[in-house]
């Protein structure tokens, strides 16, 4: 146990000097290792150089999960279904039935004959096509499941649960897609945009201390829709006034005019947009400039032209965010909307109408925001009570174990090193309860070494000489350190696979804590009591 | 070499651990009963992360003054609203608990009377669900803070809908309870059924007494109790594990020993190093719990507890099960040579 070859020798020292390259870059501030792009300069082209990568708890930032509302767009595609479906029966020659209605997640038709049914079934049986899978290929299954009533006149369509799966992957992944080119588009750095769960998108963005910015970025589904108004309807004070077919009463964001009627279906919708960007109108306020494509030019033009000296309304998110007059014909497919927008609020809005609509509504429900000025308080107090915690166990085993205490201070600090290094070079997170973390992994490193030590002490007390007790020790002690260390891992990876947050990041720091102690404590400190053993030849020991 | 080293306990002790069994028993079961009835009686004081609801931590230029605060924020009649001193005279900690969707609503109606404009677009047509509810209320609180006073800094805004923080309860019992499984299994792998009983029963010793001590103290029961309480399993393990194998180790040597001055001997002879470890460990989470700042204070503070306890629970509880288990004496490979050596 205790004999070492050189290579070996060589191996261990090799394992602990990358362990203190790695922690290196930690103790020397960025601007001498990085230059402005971030790339390494001088001698850091070839040491590692990268620094502890801080949570969000550590360096101010905001975090925080939405959830895709799943069952409004299952609502949606119900209510397009029953679209479907009337369409479908119109065809000549037509089927009568009464209006398709959604019933308890179910479209529902009942027919004026029932001697039509079969002929509606094979109507139906046409739109019902099978589900694409997420790579896109058609699979067997079909979207549609479609049941005959009891009564043998009604049908009854539901959408299967591989189509609502399918639409779901689609639908989360879009929604990602489209938050990330709308978070981009801000310019912020290193944001993390992911997936949790089945539904849920969790957004991080590092530096930002204000979370309304994101909810507002991500939170708006963008969809932008121009309209007619109904100038002939009256709204009523409260915008509850009865409408005819065709026409809605939406609430506006203007003052003074609480509501406007408007033509229900829209005359452009935003994926006719090709571009806006912030702009200023006649009187200097912000603006929103935008341009349509050819087809959306071309209708525009159309419409603009046949209804001069009417309005348009500018629908945002069910809300008028715009409605002005027609003073001529806009021919050339491109508008400014004007409403109240600030500069900040005005961009936004042309960084969303660009990134493209959400194709669902997506809500917060956590976020965890902190300031940045919390977070270098944390790291301060942190590194204090890591720096204090050090000295005083290294006092304690100073106390305990004389020499000894020595060997495992030395110990100490190479698992130290070897920690911050893994977590350097693994660019691991390391949070608050991270900190904790390291500062419980000093106080249990030295476990290791007092077990051997205690170990040494009474096989040497058993009359053996120096050396074998010292071989015996070890040799002894390593079951021990085993089961005793791989019980607490085991305790670390459960809470890394089911903690969340900042409590992986204290999982993380405590699993690598147990690896390095037990390498330093079983390998480390081994080494050195062999070397101390063959240099000094000691004939008793002070314990 | 010359160093005069501390004892910490005298050469070779002789402590009898076993005899007093009984009595540790009683002690440990009114320990469990004392516990439960804390835990019936008084709660736990959960935190956001499991009762849901908001947290804002606020930082103010000179000391706070928390009557002004409370008086802005009672205008909006939210309901349940704690405001206290966070670890210094300015911070600043206001928790809200979970409102429903009336309950938002409520809150919604009364920022508007009172004239405060909420940022958000969507809730302008009133408040949808539950979830919005506490997006409404941070929001209110926040646009209250800011008409009443200039020198605010938002050190730290968490906000926790009902769902998540639902499900985070469940991710919580889940973690605990998976943890000590896979222990059960690993002791029962590595030893023999009978040690890993006694090891899973020391733990959940462990762990009710652990939510004992919170439901006495009322310290904020979050997410990081739940990784306090892991790496008290964990610790607790570790001891357990130590005494346990030098427990088989002795069962192999003296094979005509009474189990019980066996189980006595292997406890003794790990005692110094029990001591030391639970001390360095001690040390150093006391560094954490005077230093860290009152973020990490109640983590450390449940630390400190778990180590004294589960430094108990492995000689007081762990060894002792095993004369009620009936520990086989023959168990693991005869003859190990390493380990029934010459050694007198």
């Amino acid at each position: 146990m205790l004999y070492f070859s050189t290579w070996k020798t060589g191996l261990i020292a090799a394992v602990c000097l990358i362990g203190f390259l790695f922690t290196l870059p930690n103790f020397v501030p960025a601007s001498e290792r990085l230059d402005a792009a971030g790339e390494p300069v001088g001698i850091w082209r070839v040491l590692p150089h990268n620094s502890i990568n801080l949570g969000l708890d550590l360096r101010g930032g905001s975090h925080l999960v939405f959830e895709v509302d799943m069952e409004g767009v299952r609502e949606e595609r119900l209510s397009n279904l029953a679209e479907d479906v009337r369409a479908a029966f119109r065809q000549d020659p037509p089927i009568l039935s009464a209006p398709p209605a959604v019933v308890n997640g179910q479209v529902v038709a009942r027919l004026s004959r029932p001697e039509d049914l079969e002929r509606a079934l094979e109507r139906l049986d046409e739109i019902n096509e099978p589900v694409t899978n997420a790579a896109g290929q058609q699979t067997l299954q079909d979207t549609l499941n479609i049941e005959r009533g009891e009564d043998g006149r009604t049908v009854r369509l539901t959408i299967t649960e591989a189509a609502f799966e399918s639409i779901r992957q689609r639908t989360v992944t879009q929604s990602i897609e489209v938050i990330r080119r709308r978070i981009d588009s801000t310019g912020t750095t290193e944001p993390t945009i992911a997936r949790q769960g089945e539904d849920r998108v969790l957004v991080q963005v590092p530096g930002e201390s204000d979370p309304q910015r994101i909810i507002e970025l991500v939170g708006t589904t963008a969809r932008m829709t121009f309209h007619m108004v109904e100038a002939n309807v009256d709204p009523g004070p409260d915008g509850q006034a009865r409408t005819p077919p065709g026409v809605s009463i939406l609430s506006t964001e203007r003052p003074g005019e609480p509501y406007l009627a408007i033509q229900t279906r829209p005359l452009i919708t935003g994926e006719q947009l090709v571009s806006a960007s912030q702009s200023f109108d006649q009187s200097g306020q912000p603006a929103v400039s935008f341009r349509f494509n050819q087809s959306g030019s071309l209708a525009f033009g159309d419409a603009t032209a046949q209804n001069v000296g009417r309005r348009f309304a500018i629908v945002l998110d069910d809300s008028i965010i715009s409605a002005p007059n027609i003073r001529s014909p806009i021919l050339g497919g491109s508008g400014i909307i004007e409403g109240g927008f600030t500069v900040q609020s005005a961009s936004d809005l042309a960084n969303m109408l660009n990134a493209g609509a959400l194709p669902a509504e997506l809500s917060p429900i956590e976020q965890r925001t902190v300031g940045p000025g919390l977070g270098q308080d944390s790291i301060d107090r942190g590194q204090t009570a890591i720096v204090i915690g050090f000295s005083l166990v290294i006092v304690f085993m100073l106390l305990a174990y004389g020499f000894f205490g020595l060997v495992s201070t030395a110990a100490l600090v190479v698992n130290v090193a070897l920690l911050l290094g893994a977590l350097s070079g693994l660019q691991a997170t390391l949070t608050l309860p991270g900190i904790a973390g390291i500062i419980l992994t000093i106080g249990m490193a030295v476990d290791a070494n007092v077990l051997i030590f205690e170990r040494v002490r009474e096989e040497y007390r058993l009359g053996r000489t120096v050396a074998n007790a010292l071989e015996t020790g070890y040799s002894r002690a390593l079951s021990a350190i085993l089961d005793a260390n791989i019980t607490t891992f085991i305790a670390a990876a459960v809470l890394y696979m089911i903690g969340a947050g900042p409590v992986r990041g204290f999982a993380v720091t405590l699993g690598i804590g147990i690896l390095t102690s037990v390498f330093t404590a079983f390998v480390f400190s081994r080494l050195l009591i062999a070397i101390w053993l063959r240099v000094s030849r000691p004939k008793t020991l002070a314990m | 070499m010359k160093l005069a080293l501390v004892r910490f306990l005298p050469v070779d002790t002789d402590f009898p651990f076993i005899k007093g069994r009984v009595a540790a028993f009683v002690l440990s079961l009114l320990l469990m009963l004392a516990s439960a009835g804390a835990f019936m009686g008084m709660g736990l004081n959960f935190g956001i992360d499991f009762r849901g609801g908001t947290l804002i931590e606020i930082g103010t230029d000179g000391p706070a003054d928390l009557s002004a605060i409370r008086t802005e924020l009672d205008r909006l009649q939210i309901g349940d609203v704690q405001v206290q001193e966070f670890g210094s005279d300015d911070a600043v900690l206001i928790r809200v608990e979970t409102l429903d969707q009336a309950g938002g609503e409520a809150v919604f109606q009364r920022a508007q009377e009172l004239g405060l404009t909420l940022p958000d677009q969507r809730i302008r047509d009133g408040v949808e669900d539950d979830e919005a509810a506490q997006q409404v209320t941070r929001e209110a609180i926040q646009a209250s803070l800011d008409s009443a006073f200039s020198d605010i800094e938002y050190r730290r805004v968490e906000v926790v809908g009902p769902q998540v923080s639902g499900e985070l309860v469940v991710a919580g019992a889940m973690a605990v309870l998976i943890a000590l499984f896979l222990m059960l299994v690993y002791i029962w792998f590595r030893f023999e059924w009978q040690y890993s009983v006694g090891a899973v029963l020391a733990l959940a010793h462990d762990v009710i007494a652990t939510i004992g001590f919170f439901a006495v103290t009322q310290l904020e029961f979050n997410l990081s109790t739940i990784a306090a309480i892991l790496t008290i399993v964990g610790y607790s393990m570790n001891d357990t594990v130590v005494v346990y194998d030098r427990i088989r180790e002795k069962f192999r040597k003296y094979k005509t020993k009474p189990t019980a001055e066996v189980l006595n001997l292997a406890i003794n002879k790990t005692l110094s190093r029990t001591i030391l470890t639970s001390g360095t460990t001690l040390v150093a989470i006391i560094a954490m719990a005077f230093i860290g700042g009152p973020a990490l204070q109640g983590f450390a503070l449940a630390l400190i507890w778990g180590v004294a306890i589960g430094t108990y629970s492995s000689i007081f509880v762990a060894a002792p099960l095993l004369t009620l288990t009936g520990v086989r004496r023959e168990s693991g490979e005869e003859g190990e040579g390493a380990l029934v050596d010459n050694a007198p």
